[in-house]
């Protein structure tokens, strides 16, 4: 238990020190080093899962099983690596007079914040604190989001924060059905918001009220994982806000979002399993329906987007919007795949915008048609950005392709029909990344274009991992996805 | 027939009292706003000398200018008839019913705007629009309001109504507390207090009721300000019986009666004393403004009927 | 039947109808202050019934709750608003929706919704507040309205605050209040989320000169 508190307690005091002691010259430093002890404690935490099983018992506040372990250490690294790209990134804000010291020490401050909730979120056992803490990355990324306070960041946070709060407002309410529907059957009233009590007696719960609460709670959740047409907020809030948080906020809190938005479907899915009131897979076929608007709408909007971190903002809905259709579609191959798309999502996704960041220093502009012959003026940054959405788009043998390869064999399983969108819609999307990229990537130098001092090493370390999981998984991690994959389907692939 | 003979006896007393309770609600008002006020028979001092006046009519009326004061009072008159004022289950508690009561108030509004408009002049045919626009307006709240009533007593009869709430004790019910505040605006608007209308101004700009009525003199004007404080006595009447219906006389024994008139005045004096606080703290609103007021009378009866459906039932 | 209940169970439900009248109330209202006022009204119409139902129910985390929701959303939010209102001298502005009878009366369609979506719900519970998840769920969704029919900053927060209102009255109404620990948690939340919009006045004044949210419009897709 003591790794579980460090990783929850780490970013937290981190947190409050950075916001006290405000901008120093260690604060960077500091920074960084918080985060990298919080992944060494998950790193920790997750040896200890592996070793012993799950954690947090029946009845605790919080509760570690292989679901959730993988997605601790994955967002305690990413978290980490973007801490570096962090560091160099600012500096460089900070130099170009950008930035003062009160937006340093908020910064900062918010960084750890925000990886407390996450975190928090993920631990929990408690779907009311699930939802407090989700309501917290919110408030505590918002004053990142208009951090440069020109008035496009400042309308971006304010609409990310509107429409979050609203819509995380709804899934709070399908909180509140959820625990009238378990005040029912569970006797400890209690703890009738625990997981595990609540999956325990899952079968008993009201169907009718489930199948309401798991709406609001997916339209709520929903907004957070970035589901059209609740995404608004999304490309805005990713291209407004300084490039570190775009990194975290696409690589971690819409995975976190979405992590949620299962855990209650795994509970809807067996309080409509006697199918007498609602069809017993009504969850799973809303999330088909939510995944694949998404995915083609957010596909189509990659063509005519202008602004780079947009672009890649709207490639963020596309996956998000392919996961969800995973697990809406259930069994157990879908379910791995995405599983494992989160995972590889997350990593490619993060080095994209720390290659992103770093692009959009040297040109001195977000906007694609201003940044040009990346290749030529830094090779290193146009070669990571270049890999970055070659893994992103599926290309073999990246860990996204095998996810993606899976996902579409389980739709072929079961909905043959559906491959033939999903497949015209990664062309689609292909094509839409691939149509911008090409000039930025390489297109001709402008004059005067210099490189910048860049931290491209969490880029190679992402997509070497990226590519390590596409050429083979490890056995521990394949087994917690698959004791996952029983966990929400009940059944395994292995 | 002893029966009747009351009937029509808390009629004569209800249509003779109409004009007290105007000069009461006008008395307070004088009160809060540090006048000195007429006296509590002036309404009837007017009437007498418009009686007794000889009557002047434009060239161009037609006969259907003449009918309507008589239409308009032989309406109210009938209206006020079915009102139980201090009894209930007389015997014309078979027509008491509120559609019955709507009924005569449109057929009395219909044919004041058709004489408003009959003489041709600018100020009628401005009148007879902006209060047939109001009582659209008002209609659907007033009815609102009504049928809130109609499902808390299962019947639209005014006696039933009261019957049952007696029936009932004292129940705080959300449903009766809305279509209360929102008979109430209506009835503001319908009567023409303000903040809809201002019966005491000749203000072209803003008058709706006194429009209307500008060509009329003599008898006919004093049958038309006869009837107009008839209607103000009922909705009265109306919200502290329907809404407080305790003291009133279920029986015809002398006692139950006079204790029943004599809860009723105290009513009265009430609501005559909360409309002229009402009127002398709200300042008389925009004609534009009128129709947001009027909504917001068809909100409060709808939050009513809909409070009844989702609170007080099952 | 109502008329069966005991007289405090029937000002539950008197004050349930209450809460959603202050609702309208916000819809109607265009002008600055009493707005906040009437908001004030309605967390402490929320308070109370969460008192009286914790004496009905006997469940004495409640009270903290109530006392909680009196701080927290009938004095120290509205406190706030007025607070930042005055000193940004908006205090006298209209801030009013296009077509407010339209409104209203798509708001009575909402509650019509409501009614129809819990009506299941409230089968299932023999609490004397279970016919007030209907009024919850409409408290919050007219907060939405609120939000959505508005185009100035001070009304949408009033509106989101609003809509906080009517899901801790859910809370109350559907099972007599939440876990303490979430309970707190979302006190905190709704605590900070109220000092951040504040914060956000004076950026979004900053960056556009008015707190007309209508015209932060930049980020479009459908401009591009």
């Amino acid at each position: 238990m003591s790794a579980l508190y460090l990783t929850l307690l780490i970013p937290l005091f981190a947190g409050m020190l950075l916001a006290l002691l405000g901008d120093r010259r260690g604060a960077a430093v500091f920074n960084v080093s918080a985060s990298a002890g919080g992944f060494a404690a998950s790193v920790w935490l997750a040896r200890t899962v592996l070793q012993q099983g799950p954690l947090g018992g029946e009845a605790g506040q919080f509760h570690i099983d292989s679901f959730n372990v993988y997605l601790i250490a994955l967002t305690a690294l990413v978290g980490a690596t973007t801490s570096f790209f962090s560091a160099a990134y600012m500096a460089q804000e900070q130099a170009n007079g950008r930035l003062g010291p009160g937006r340093m020490r908020l910064y900062h401050a918010s960084y750890q914040g925000f990886l407390f909730t996450m975190q928090l979120a993920l631990t929990t056992n408690n779907l009311g604190v699930l939802w407090v803490a989700l309501e917290g990355a919110t408030l505590a990324t918002v004053l990142l989001v208009s951090l440069y306070r020109t008035p496009e960041s400042v309308e971006a946070a304010w609409k990310y924060f509107i429409v979050c709060g609203v819509g995380i407002a709804l899934a709070l309410f399908g909180t509140v059905l959820l625990y009238f529907a378990a005040a029912q059957v569970i006797p400890d009233v209690e703890n009738a918001l625990l997981w595990t009590v609540l999956a325990e007696h899952a079968s008993a719960l009201q169907p009718v009220v489930m199948a309401i609460a798991f709406v609001f709670l997916l339209v709520g959740y929903g907004t957070k994982v970035g589901l059209v047409p609740m995404h608004t907020w999304l490309p805005d809030a990713h291209s407004e806000g300084p490039t570190p948080m775009s990194a975290v906020l696409s690589g971690l809190l819409l995975n976190v979002a979405l992590y949620a938005l299962v855990r209650v479907k795994i509970l809807t899915d067996s309080a409509l399993a006697g199918g007498t009131v609602h069809d017993p897979h009504l969850a799973g076929y809303l999330m088909m329906g939510f995944g694949v608007v998404s995915f083609t709408v957010a596909g189509l909007f990659l063509h005519r987007q202008r602004d780079i971190k947009r672009l890649f903002s709207y490639s963020s809905i596309e996956h998000m919007g392919l996961m969800t259709f995973a697990f809406g579609l259930g069994g157990p191959l879908a379910t791995f795949g995405g599983l494992l798309h989160m995972t590889v999502h997350s990593l490619t996704k993060s080095a994209i915008f720390v290659a992103v960041g770093h692009a959009s220093h040297i040109a001195r502009t977000q906007a694609i048609d201003g940044i040009r012959g990346l290749i030529q003026t830094q090779p290193a940054v146009g070669w990571g950005l270049l890999i970055g959405t070659v893994a992103i788009a599926g290309f073999p043998p990246f860990g996204v392709f095998t996810s993606e390869f899976l996902l579409l064999s389980a739709t072929m399983q079961s909905y043959p029909w559906l491959t033939v969108p999903l497949l015209a819609g990664l062309g689609v999307a292909f094509a839409g990344l691939f149509r911008h990229l090409h000039p930025m990537v390489y297109g001709d130098r402008p004059e005067g274009q210099q490189a910048v001092q860049a931290s491209m090493w969490p880029v190679v370390l992402h997509l070497v991992l990226v590519l390590w999981l596409g050429l083979s998984i490890p056995t521990f991690l394949a087994e917690w996805f698959d004791q996952a994959a029983v966990l929400i389907t009940g059944r395994g692939l292995l | 027939m002893n029966d009747w003979l009351l009937a029509l006896l808390g009629t004569l007393l209800f249509v003779a009292l109409a004009p007290l309770f105007a000069a009461w609600v006008k008395r307070v008002k004088c009160w809060l706003q540090n006048r000195s006020s007429p006296a509590l028979l002036q309404p009837y001092r007017d009437l007498r000398r418009l009686f007794s006046k000889q009557v002047v009519m434009a060239e161009t009326a037609s006969p259907l200018f003449v009918m309507t004061p008589y239409i308009i009072a032989g309406a109210t008159l009938l209206a006020a008839a079915v009102v139980p004022f201090i009894a209930v289950n007389l015997p014309t508690a078979a027509i008491a019913d509120v559609i019955v009561l709507a009924g005569f108030f449109s057929l009395a509004r219909f044919f004041l705007a058709l004489a408003g408009m009959d003489v041709g002049t600018a100020f009628g045919g401005m009148g007879s629009s902006r209060e047939m626009t109001i009582a659209a307006l008002a209609e659907p709240a007033m009815l609102v309001a009504v049928f809130t009533l109609a499902m808390v007593a299962s019947s639209t009869n005014l006696s039933t109504v009261i019957d049952q709430i007696l029936a009932q004790g004292l129940v705080l019910r959300p449903s009766l507390l809305f279509a209360l505040l929102g008979l109430m605006l209506v009835g503001i608007a319908e009567t023409g207090r303000i903040p809809v209308d201002n019966p005491a101004t000749h203000l072209e700009l803003t008058m709706i009721h006194e429009a209307m009525v500008l060509e009329y003199s003599g008898r006919h004007l004093a049958l038309i300000e006869w009837a107009a404080q008839i209607k103000l006595l009922i909705y009265g009447v109306l919200i502290v019986n329907i809404f407080f219906p305790w003291g009133i006389a279920t029986h015809n024994s002398v006692t139950a009666l006079a204790i029943g008139a004599a809860v009723v005045f105290f009513k009265l004096m009430v609501l005559g004393a909360l409309l002229a606080v009402g009127e002398s703290v709200l300042a008389k609103m925009r004609l534009f403004r009128v129709p947001a007021f009027l909504v917001l009378a068809l909100t409060l009866a709808l939050i009513g009927l809909l409070s009844h459906i989702i609170l007080e039932v099952g | 039947m109502l008329e069966q209940l005991p007289l405090y169970q029937q000002a539950i439900l008197t004050l349930a109808a209450l809460v959603m009248f202050t609702s309208f109330a916000l819809l109607a209202q265009s002008r600055v202050v009493p707005m906040i006022h009437v908001f004030a009204w309605q967390g402490l119409l929320v308070a109370i019934t969460t008192g009286l139902v914790a004496f009905d129910s006997g469940k004495h985390d409640l009270y903290i709750s109530a006392l909680l929701a009196v701080l927290l959303k009938a004095l120290f939010v509205p406190w706030l608003l007025h607070r930042l209102v005055t000193r940004l001298g908006i205090d006298r502005d209209e801030h009013g929706a296009e077509h407010p009878a339209t409104v209203l009366l798509i708001g009575a369609l909402l509650v019509i919704f409501c009614y129809y979506v819990a009506e299941p719900i409230s089968e299932l519970s023999a609490s004397v507040t279970r016919n007030t998840i209907a009024i919850s769920m409409a408290v919050v969704l007219l907060g939405m309205l609120m939000l959505v029919s508005r185009g100035k900053a001070v009304a949408q927060v009033v509106g989101f605050m609003s809509l906080e209102n009517g899901l801790f009255f859910a809370a109350v109404a559907a099972t007599h209040g939440m876990p303490m620990v979430v309970e707190l948690g979302i006190a905190f939340d709704v605590l900070v989320a109220a000092v951040i919009f504040g914060v956000f006045f004076f950026h979004i004044r900053d960056s556009i000169e008015s707190l007309d949210v209508d015209q932060l419009n930049r980020l479009s897709e459908s401009d591009e």
